[in-house]
């Protein structure tokens, strides 16, 4: 462990950039802590806390002037590595067939993400699962995903709507980052803790005046995640939770979620881990020219269960189903986790605050089978 | 030779001539629009008009006499594929508000001779007089999306006009959702997209333009409304707007009338 004293840590800015990395950070917009790009320090939320609970968010000034005192908000880093809307391929009318255009070959933007929460680490590792293994990897989020660079932070403060602890997912940043930062502020100091997680972390490091921690630096860590684990706003209880939700798959809780939901898709937009798309045809006027387009889609739109012959979801009750059991339960045998890393992210963006962890847990209070036991 | 342009119409009945306008509007792709089609019949930009039958007729405007009725059953014949534009044909339009409203006692207040008025009782969708191919929301309607469904139709494509909520759009272009972080009361969850998620933007909650979404769930909104501190008269407001008599719509406003 290492310390970088707050007044070094415009340092590591000015490493990243000089390494040609775009740096793309948290910062206050439009009332919240949203994410976007960073030219200094001075652009990070200081003094800035936020206030989640289900259906609502909120930024006030905190009581110190920390720089990382508050949680996941309203954006997630999948806009960058999985943006919402891409152009595929454009094509051009060719006879009665059809000429793809050739793709001029540019270097994909080289991101720093700043501030990247251990649940963020481990959606990212989802997402990485999903897109770049096996037969049909997906190149643009391969590209994008490889010259990245991730600078994470331990949260030593917890959200109202944070279960990450729950789902084995923080608050400790355990892998897949290049850099992690522990900010702590005493009464007379503010500083930062750095491991390093990667070899490019190392040279980074290397960039920004640093000195090794001494003994109390390294417990001070250990006490500020202790803390924060113990205060987590939320909790999922995961025992036997796949064989759970198998055996209820027709509760009569999905009916009762079914009259709260909206089906607006807001807590898949928000997901960090939820990958679904769809993609558009487009073509001009006369025909000559095509061009296809991926952008985000929902499993709680009508299209995204359209097939031919007719619909196989048209109730809110089934696909709300589909959302929480491909979660909790189907992610594991599809994926070898779950598919949700407790960032709270659907229960604070929820606009009528409807909280997976408490469906979870009525489900389970509701189960007439023994896997509650 | 080149093959016979596709001939579209425009047709206009109650409303405010907007969504018409929108195709004018189209400035870039007005050369590319009128080199694809004869424009037939289309009064807001030329006197020149072609007999039927048409290819393509686009309808504005909701029917509220009994002339339109009779026009609109004339019309549907003469295209080939119907096509309604706008709030008013697709829902009523504001008008639609007078549904709910002695229409006689209107005409009997502003009208020197109520009795050469001829007015039915409710402002109606075209679709609830004669059968429509498609129906494109808005108030106004989206240019591009109106373009879209041109060139879909010219091409023989499926249009890419999707029916879920404004939410969507917000997340797609990363707008900050105005009633989680503000408490502002907003339609978007239960409001079909394709306005581009504009006011949400400039913090300001949906005000349905384009009517309700493929499965909307107003009273589950109302219920967190009254959470924000709202009435029922404020929320039976917020629904008496340009789709007022788009089902949904009418039914969460009349649920909160009384």
């Amino acid at each position: 462990m290492f310390i970088v004293e707050l007044n070094d840590l415009q340092g590591l800015l000015t490493a990243l950039q000089a390494g040609g990395f775009t740096v793309i950070g948290p910062t206050v917009k439009d009332g919240a802590i949203t994410f976007d790009t960073l030219s200094s320090i001075e652009e990070l939320p200081r003094g800035w806390s936020d206030v989640q609970e289900a259906g609502s968010y909120g930024i006030r000034h905190s009581e110190d002037d920390t720089l990382f005192s508050y949680n996941v908000g309203p954006h997630s880093w999948k806009k960058f590595l999985f943006p919402a809307r891409l152009r595929l391929f454009s094509a051009r009318k060719a006879g009665k067939a059809f000429e793809v255009d050739p793709v001029s070959p540019s270097a994909p933007p080289k991101y720093a993400f700043l501030g990247v929460r251990s649940c963020e680490l481990a959606a990212i590792a989802i997402q990485d699962k999903i897109f770049m293994s096996g037969p049909y990897a997906d190149k643009h989020y391969t590209a994008l995903r490889k010259s990245a660079c991730i600078i994470a932070v331990n949260c030593v403060h917890v959200g109202g709507t944070c279960f990450c602890a729950s789902m084995g997912t923080g608050p400790r940043a355990k892998d897949g980052y290049d850099l992690v930062l522990t900010e702590i502020r005493t009464d007379d100091r503010h500083y930062f803790v750095a491991q390093m997680g990667s070899p490019l972390g190392k040279g980074l490091l290397q960039q920004v005046t640093h000195r090794e921690a001494d003994q109390k630096e390294r417990e001070q860590v250990e006490k500020a995640l202790k803390a924060a684990h113990d205060r987590m706003g939320r909790s999922l209880d995961t025992h036997n939770l796949p064989r759970l939700l198998e055996d209820n798959f027709e509760s009569p809780r999905w009916e009762d979620v079914a009259k709260r939901c909206l089906s607006c898709a807001n807590c898949t937009m928000v997901c960090p881990t939820c990958f679904c798309s769809t993609v558009e045809d487009v073509t001009d006027l006369s025909g000559e020219h095509a061009e296809r387009w991926r952008r985000w889609d929902s499993c709680f739109t009508t299209d995204f269960t359209k097939v031919a012959g007719g619909n196989i979801r048209m109730s809110t009750r089934t696909r709300y189903r589909q959302w929480l059991t491909h979660k909790l339960c189907n992610w594991v045998e599809q994926f070898g986790t779950y598919g949700c890393v407790g960032c709270g992210r659907c229960i604070t963006w929820c606009p009528v605050g409807i909280d997976i962890t408490a469906e979870a847990a009525a489900i389970r209070e509701t189960s007439m089978t023994t896997t509650n036991g | 030779m080149p093959a016979k342009k596709p001939k579209v119409a425009v047709f206009k009945f109650a409303s405010c001539d907007g969504c018409q306008l929108s195709l004018l509007d189209a400035e870039e792709h007005l050369l590319a629009v009128a080199g694809a089609v004869e424009i037939a019949n289309f009064a807001e930009a030329s006197r020149r008009m072609l007999k039927g039958p048409y290819d393509i007729g686009l309808v504005e405007g909701s029917i509220t006499t009994p002339h339109d009725v009779e026009r609109i059953r004339e019309i549907r014949k003469s295209c080939r594929v119907l096509i309604t534009i706008g709030a008013c044909a697709t829902a009523g339009g504001i008008q639609a508000l007078r549904n709910w409203k002695d229409v006689k006692e209107f005409t009997r207040l502003v009208y020197a001779s109520p009795e050469y008025i001829s007015t039915l009782d409710r402002s109606m969708p075209v679709g609830s007089y004669v059968h429509v191919d498609f129906e494109l929301r808005g108030c106004p309607i989206n240019k591009l999306q109106l373009l879209e469904v041109v060139n879909a139709a010219l091409n023989k494509r499926k249009p890419n006009i999707p029916a879920h909520s404004v939410c969507m759009e917000c997340k797609l272009r990363g707008t900050v959702c105005v009633m989680v972080a503000k408490g502002i009361p907003c339609l978007g969850p239960v409001t079909q997209v394709g306005c581009g998620a504009i006011c949400p933007a400039f913090d300001r909650g949906c005000y349905g333009c384009f009517g309700p979404m493929e499965n909307p769930n107003p009273p589950a909104l109302s219920t967190r409304m009254f959470e924000l501190g709202k009435d029922r008269h404020d929320i039976m407001l917020l629904y008496r707007g340009f789709n007022a008599y788009a089902e949904a719509f009418r039914k969460e406003s009349e649920a909160h009338e009384k």
